[in-house]
């Protein structure tokens, strides 16, 4: 059955920002359906709010729509661009829930539109708990014990039936979003509250715990023929209880028996059918019970998801483009398996390596959160390692994180574990947590049996005994008791038990550097083995690798000039999406350029380790270790690298810079001695004092008392950060010397910070003056080597400085700054591109407060906001910084027509943060310095208010229209605020308040329909408070700008109320008067949707509003 | 938790191919010398030696089901994932009472199996049947030679020198019948007395699975050796008759196309794997011998009346040639990586045979329909 003719354009909607539970694997899906679909020569149409993505490149679909993704706007699209047919399968449950709300709301049948790829009834078969059920017990597949609830009352009743312990599942939620266990009534009633409010249609799934079961997924795909096959096997290291997203999972199966995993196989396949998912990938869940081998199907996703991302990457088997052909028509055996460029892709994987997919959670950026991992998914990213073993890859994967970890252990990081009670420590390794693998290591390399470890955790003990086996080879290693006693055969052993040469140094007390070269005279070189769908039965023609301690190396000479791009490793907040967006971007650039391109990255979530993006992938850590073993390999043959790119991949390989100069791979672009310059506050400070540039008055510190001469000299408030991070970890504003203490305490000691080295002469806690209520302003600029600056876009903050750039909402272009502060900032920026010589990408933040540009920082590198810009004037910054890296000149590139002019059709577009606060009830919402959001969504329109209405829309808080606003300002934020109120009031919205902005509003006289109390204030029979008057439903809209931060604090309550209850929450004066000029323009104007493609291409046309 | 830690120890070994190619690796000291029960192949004086013929499987689970295949009989089989004996070994799960294959070559032998099921380590196992086993091989160079070069004769051990004389002088399989070695000495039956059809089985070699998959099907199965004459085969009036797997090459295994050819007509035929292979030389087909052969799990096989697509088990060397399938014989099934001959039926003569394993121990159940497709041919008798 070949492709269907009767099609011609094809919708695609991606998953919008990133958030926990739905990341970036929907761009690697969506980027694949595109390319393919185009290539079988549809007309692609895409919508997806989310700028950073790959997809959302004008270069991937016919006409790429960066709108909010909801049923208004899509039904505008489909309008305007009349699809035949609605792809959903590939955009997460975004995608599949707006499909299915689009089929209810009748558009799909009004517009003509097919949905491919599965049908509004499987969908519904597979998402609504109870009919997967009755579908379950047709086939005769077992599902743990249940019952529906649609009330607390009924909760209680069913929870009783089922039995205690039980986990509650609301209906219709990705992510497992309010799930948890309850282990009796008073438990489940506060459960089954949150989790009712959790599913859309108020329904909730009380079940029979299978909590310390193993858990197990299976990948399947089927076509129209009815052909189906299991693309791989997982088995999850932490059984069930942990959701699957935070779990430690491992690929292939490795404990069950042929007999068990085909009875799995057999009941996936039943399961397919029966939901009737005719073409595309599936991913099913099955627990086991480890006594008696009893097995239930948990869930069933009709659609490709993150595991399927996972197992396109541990297999080589691309399910996501190959779902995008079944959904046209084809059947498997018509494709060819692009691997072996032979075999059809009508096969089942099969594979000659372990993978280890790790978990990365940022909790050290949400204080208040408890850490430990249940059935709600809270990692913000992954990373998965190859090795031929599985500690091997565990202890590659456990290096892969970043998170200052040798491997599983072995490092100073062990610390704090070996310094636990024994007890204690296996008592900590009972509870799941981040931590719990590397106690695990501790306690059995402290003595502990494998079988007390496993009443202890469930962990099955084959994992156990894998690990006991990482610890026997470090005893044996340490008792060896340095480099001196170690021959061939314990460094090939070391190694292949996936040692880095970082723990060995540890255990030895030397230096990295001293082991590698003795490794290396030893002759313990890695080898690089590929990744080929098929165990070497077939030659692969894909140059996919991995590092491994082996005889044979696979790696074939370099024929071109070769460029290595090194990721960015795990998506983490402050480092996601975007920087991947660049990496990509390079690969594309570099090798339409001629060059052979080569991508280091430990992410199988990404574009950038699709196979298909770069010339060779080399799926390993971004450690130093790491590349320069890839970069040792590429260079065996004589054939020198033209050199690497550190810049595009955020600090993660950034950080590598120095350590790869100096060993004497030629890194490409600025320089790292410039990015230090840049870096290194002294330094830095000089340069911007001999440029006349001003920055805000500060001082670096390594202790306390240093802080607060710092802080007497410039006066407070101040800003404290670490040098060297990103996303402002760690970064405060205080008021006074007591919380400027506490800061460097934290800073010095405290957290994953100090575990990476705390403070030194090196790394300083830089101090500044923090100007208060000024406007901040982001530039991304290139600069080439024959001089010329190109500035890519000027952002102007809508939240004042003191937000952290990457959690405001920005414009552009810049909506306030005066033409004399625009071209200010212009000259400065010109200038620290060329003080610091930068070759590719600066991104600089400035300050303008009264007229006066301050700089913030510099960093000559990509920034998170490059795609953003790229999207929004149609310049594609990062092609461009590559190859200005690689030694073209602006003006080259301007004649080969890859450096375009910026668009000019008069549209503004607006970026947005989206946050994780409804992951985490116990966290406070206010906006800091610290970066909090894991993703972001663009609005773009004819005017400001526009675009910023519909970011909002795109980030899920549209803007109400009508109804009441609930006010709440700081002292400080009054004047702002009530020319927000008076705004609000004219456009007919009723005003609530706190007491004391009442006050304030109706001195102004300004109606206040209600004044609240306080929350909390026990003033019975009066006033309601503003967290009753949320939960009831009588208020659209929240503005409340407190002062400070502290989970005691009343507008804390005020905000999680808000996010509890979905209502739009605005934490800053600027932001609401954005808000207001966005409700406005609303009102009067009709909405319409545009495409990137006719924003870039029709410069002439100008909207008026 | 049944098992118990292994205790096997280990020293350092070396694997050699005849053509001199040598792997490292580190060999199980056995427990006890290599017993006269053990494979033939292995040599027990002064530190075991095995040989045999090395091929590889790429198949992710079912190690207990493929190390007691008997087709595996004169091979020294090459496990391409690299942990093996993960889930030890059980009661149940074996193809046959005891192993034929020389030997195992792996990257990694768990010493803590974990499973429900689980009786017993894979060493311990492999010690009691007298199997050598060299371990922390690198397996995919290994693999990636066999695919390049074919599969070819060599052995392992853990005294150099012998192990090097010995892969100079280890044969191939080609033109040695393994059937002898493999098939039951006297007949026996399985099923119930009063099963709705009776089956005669060739034993070439027979999987238990198989055994399984004909009794569940209704069958009362009389499994004789594999020189039984056609006449005694059909003296004993069977509904249809069975022509099982075996191990080696088809075209050395004297005597069974003529048995096959008597009886095709005569009774309803059913043949899997080297029982394919005697059908087709009964026919006057011819077999050739693939590069390294179709060991695994994966094998993707197009149903030819339906078009669908079947993954499927594999373990054979050789193949009925395309080519040389005379009229009258229909070629039901094509494998999709290759397009070798899979299935053939003769519709006349009430007789087909495939050359996967619709049994799969191990393997997908995708193919379990032809087990009811011969019922049905006996029921049309």
């Amino acid at each position: 059955m070949p492709r269907r003719d009767d099609l011609h354009t094809i919708l695609l909607i991606g998953s919008g920002p990133i958030v926990i539970g739905q990341a970036c694997e929907f761009d690697y899906s969506g980027t694949q359906a595109c390319r393919i679909l185009r290539s079988e020569g549809y007309r692609v149409v895409l919508v997806n709010s989310n700028p950073a993505t790959i997809m959302t490149d004008p270069e991937f679909a016919d006409a790429t729509y960066v709108e909010p993704l909801d049923v208004p706007t899509l039904t505008r699209v489909i309008e305007k661009e009349r699809p035949d047919a609605l792809l959903p399968t590939l955009g997460g449950q975004t995608a599949l829930n707006l499909a299915i709300a689009l089929d209810e709301a009748g558009v799909l049948e009004r517009y003509g539109v097919e949905l491919i790829g599965a049908s509004v009834e499987a969908i519904h078969t597979a998402e609504d708990r109870s009919r997967f059920k009755e579908a379950m017990a047709e086939i005769g597949l077992a599902t743990p014990r249940s019952g529906l609830a649609y009330d607390v009352e009924e909760a209680l009743r069913v929870g009783v039936e089922v039995g205690f312990p039980l986990i509650c599942r609301p209906s219709f939620i990705l992510g497992g979003g309010g799930t948890g266990f309850a282990h009796d009534v008073d438990e489940l009633r506060d459960l089954a509250a949150r989790g009712l409010d959790a599913s859309p249609v108020r329904e909730i799934l009380l079940e029979q715990s299978v909590f310390g079961w193993k858990e197990y997924e299976l990948e399947v795909m089927r076509d129209r023929a009815d052909n189906v096959v299991v693309v791989c096997g997982i088995e999850n290291f932490d059984p069930m209880g942990v959701h699957t997203g935070d779990s430690i999972t491992v690929a292939p199966i490795q404990t069950l028996t042929d007999v068990e995993y085909q009875r799995m196989r057999d009941a996936a396949f039943a399961c397919i059918r029966r939901i009737g998912v005719e073409t595309g990938g599936s991913n099913i869940q099955f627990a086991v019970d480890p006594a008696t081998g009893d097995m239930v199907v948990i869930e069933m996703n009709p659609r490709v998801s993150r595991s399927s991302a996972l197992a396109s990457k541990a297999t080589g088997f691309p399910i996501a483009k190959i779902a995008a052909r079944l959904a046209v028509g084809y059947t498997l055996d018509e494709i060819t398996n692009d691997i072996t460029g032979e075999t059809p892709a009508s096969f089942e994987p099969t594979i000659d390596y372990v993978v280890t997919k790790f978990p990365r959670w940022a909790f050290e950026k949400l204080p208040g959160a408890s850490g430990v991992l249940g059935t709600q998914m809270q990692s913000v990213g992954e990373v998965m390692a190859i090795g031929r073993t599985f500690p091997e890859s565990l202890q590659k994967a456990c290096r892969s994180l970043e998170t200052g970890r040798g491997g599983l252990n072995g490092d100073p990081g062990e610390a704090a574990h070996d310094a636990l009670d024994l007890d204690e420590l296996v008592r900590h390794a009972a509870t799941a947590t981040p931590e719990r693998i590397f106690q695990v290591e501790a306690a059995l390399r402290r003595g502990v049996s494998v079988e007390r470890l496993h009443d202890a955790t469930t962990i099955d003990p084959w994992f156990l005994d894998q690990i006991l086996q990482i610890v026997e080879t470090r005893t044996e290693l340490a008792a060896l008791g340095g480099i001196d006693a170690m021959t061939p055969r314990t460094w090939r052993r070391a190694k292949r038990m996936g040692f880095g040469d970082g723990q060995l140094a540890y255990l030895w007390g030397t230096t990295d550097q001293v082991v590698r070269d003795a490794r290396l005279a030893a002759g313990a070189r890695v080898t690089y083995k590929t990744v080929d769908t098929c165990a070497a039965e077939f030659a692969a023609r894909t140059p996919y690798h991995y590092g491994t301690y082996e005889d044979e190396d696979e790696v074939t000479p370099l024929g071109r000039p070769a460029v290595v791009i090194l990721g960015s490793g795990p998506n983490r907040i402050g480092q996601g999406v975007e920087f991947d967006y660049c990496c990509v971007h390079a690969a594309f650039a570099l090798s339409d350029a001629g060059f052979e391109t080569i991508m280091v990255n430990c992410n199988p979530e990404t574009v950038s380790t699709d196979y298909d993006t770069s010339d060779r992938l080399f799926f390993e850590p971004l450690s130093v270790e790491g590349v320069r073993n890839v970069c040792d390999a590429l260079g065996r043959d004589g054939q020198p690298l033209a050199g690497v790119i550190v810049s595009l991949g955020g600090q993660t390989p950034l950080k590598l810079a120095h350590a790869l100069e100096h060993a004497g791979i030629p890194i490409l672009g600025t320089s790292p001695a410039s990015i230090d310059l840049a870096e290194d506050r002294e330094q830095f400070n000089r340069l911007c004092a001999d440029l006349g540039i001003p920055q805000p008055p500060g001082g670096t510190a390594i202790d306390a008392a240093g802080a607060r001469a710092v802080a007497a000299a410039v006066g407070y408030p101040v800003l404290v950060r670490p040098s060297y991070v990103l996303g402002g970890r760690a970064m405060q504003i205080v008021y006074d010397d007591d919380h400027l203490d506490a800061a460097m305490a934290e800073l010095a000691g405290a957290g994953s910070l100090g575990r990476e080295g705390g403070l030194s002469a090196e790394r300083p806690a830089l101090i500044d003056r923090f100007l208060e209520d000024a406007t901040e302003v982001d530039v991304d600029a290139l600069r080439d080597a024959s001089g010329e600056v190109l500035i890519g876009g000027v952002m102007e903050h809508i939240e004042e400085a003191g937000v952290h750039s990457g959690d405001s909402a920005c414009a552009i272009p810049p909506q306030t700054l005066s033409p004399d502060a625009l071209d200010v900032i212009g000259r400065h920026t010109a200038a620290l591109a060329g003080a610091l010589d930068v070759r590719g990408l600066l991104n600089v933040q400035y300050a303008v407060k009264d007229g006066e540009v301050y700089v913030i920082e510099a960093n000559p590198r990509a920034s998170r906001t490059v795609p953003f810009v790229s999207k929004a004037t149609g310049v594609p910054l990062a092609k461009v910084a590559a190859r200005v890296m690689a030694g073209a000149t602006l003006a080259e590139l301007r004649t080969e027509g890859l450096l375009r002019p910026p668009s000019d059709a008069g549209h503004v577009a607006v970026k947005e943060a989206v946050l994780p606060f409804n992951r985490f009830p116990t966290v406070d919402t206010l906006l800091g310095p610290e970066m909090r959001s894991t993703g972001e969504v663009m609005g773009i329109d004819r005017s400001f208010g526009l675009a910023f209405a519909k970011s909002q829309a795109g980030a899920g808080s549209p803007l109400p229209t009508t109804g009441t606003v609930f006010l709440s300002l700081a002292d400080r934020d009054k004047p702002g605020g009530l020319l927000a109120a008076r705004r609000f009031a004219e456009l007919g919205f009723t005003l609530v308040a706190t007491a004391g902005t009442a006050a304030a509003l109706r001195a102004e006289g300004l109606a206040v329909a209600t004044v609240v109390a306080k929350v909390g204030d026990d003033r019975a029979g009066d006033v309601a408070d503003a967290v009753d008057l949320i939960a009831q439903g009588a208020v659209d809209l929240v503005v409340n700008t407190p002062r400070g931060r502290g989970p005691r604090a009343d507008g804390d309550h005020i905000r999680r109320a808000a996010i509890r209850h979905q209502v739009a929450c605005i934490t800053t004066v600027a932001a609401a008067l954005a808000a207001v000029a966005g409700i406005a323009e609303q009102l009067a104007n009709e909405p319409i949707v545009r495409s990137l493609q006719d924003y870039h291409d029709d410069r002439q046309m100008r909207l008026g509003v | 938790m049944r098992t118990a830690a292994a205790t096997t120890t280990w020293t350092d070994g070396v694997l050699i191919l005849d053509d001199g190619t040598a792997f490292e690796g580190e060999v199980a000291v056995a427990a006890g010398t290599a017993r006269a029960d053990g494979p033939e192949g292995v040599d027990g004086a002064g530190g075991a030696v095995a040989t045999g013929e090395l091929v590889f499987n790429t198949s992710l689970s079912g190690y207990q089901e493929i190390v007691t295949d008997p087709s595996y009989a004169g091979q020294i089989i090459t496990f391409t994932y690299p942990h093996i004996g993960n889930y030890g070994v059980n009661d149940d799960d074996s193809e046959h009472a005891r192993p034929f294959c020389r030997g195992l070559v792996v990257r990694d032998l768990a010493r803590r199996p974990s499973n429900w099921r689980s009786r017993g380590d894979l060493a311990g196992f492999l010690d009691a049947a007298g199997v050598p086993v060299i371990a922390g091989i690198d397996t995919r160079r290994l693999t990636r030679h066999l695919r390049d070069t074919g599969a070819r004769p060599g052995a392992f051990g853990a005294d150099e020198d012998a192990v090097r004389a010995a892969a100079a002088t280890a044969a191939p399989t080609d033109g040695r019948d393994l059937v002898a070695e493999v098939t039951t000495p006297t007949p026996y039956v399985v099923g119930d007395a009063d099963a709705p059809y009776r089956v005669v089985a060739l034993d070439l070699g027979i999987k238990r699975t198989i055994l399984t998959h004909l009794v569940r099907a209704g069958c009362r199965v009389e499994v004789v050796p594999a020189g039984t004459p056609a006449a005694e085969i059909l003296a004993r009036t069977p509904d249809g008759v069975f022509l099982s797997n075996g191990p080696g090459d088809p075209a050395a295994v004297a005597g069974v196309p003529d048995t096959v050819r008597s009886l095709l007509g005569a009774v309803p035929v059913f043949g899997i794997c080297l029982g394919h292979q005697m059908m087709g030389l009964a026919l006057g087909a011819g077999t050739e011998k693939l590069a390294f052969g179709h060991h695994g799990a994966n094998h993707p096989v197009r149903h030819e009346a339906t078009g669908r697509v079947e993954i499927t088990s594999q373990n054979h060397n050789y193949v009925v040639r395309a080519d040389t399938v005379p009229g009258g014989a229909r070629i039901t099934h094509v494998n999709l990586n290759d397009g070798t001959v899979e299935g053939l039926a003769l519709d006349d003569l009430r007789a087909f045979s495939v050359q996967h394993h619709p049994e799969a121990g191990p393997g997908p159940h995708d193919a379990a329909y032809l087990f009811s497709e011969f019922t049905a041919l006996m029921d049309v008798t």
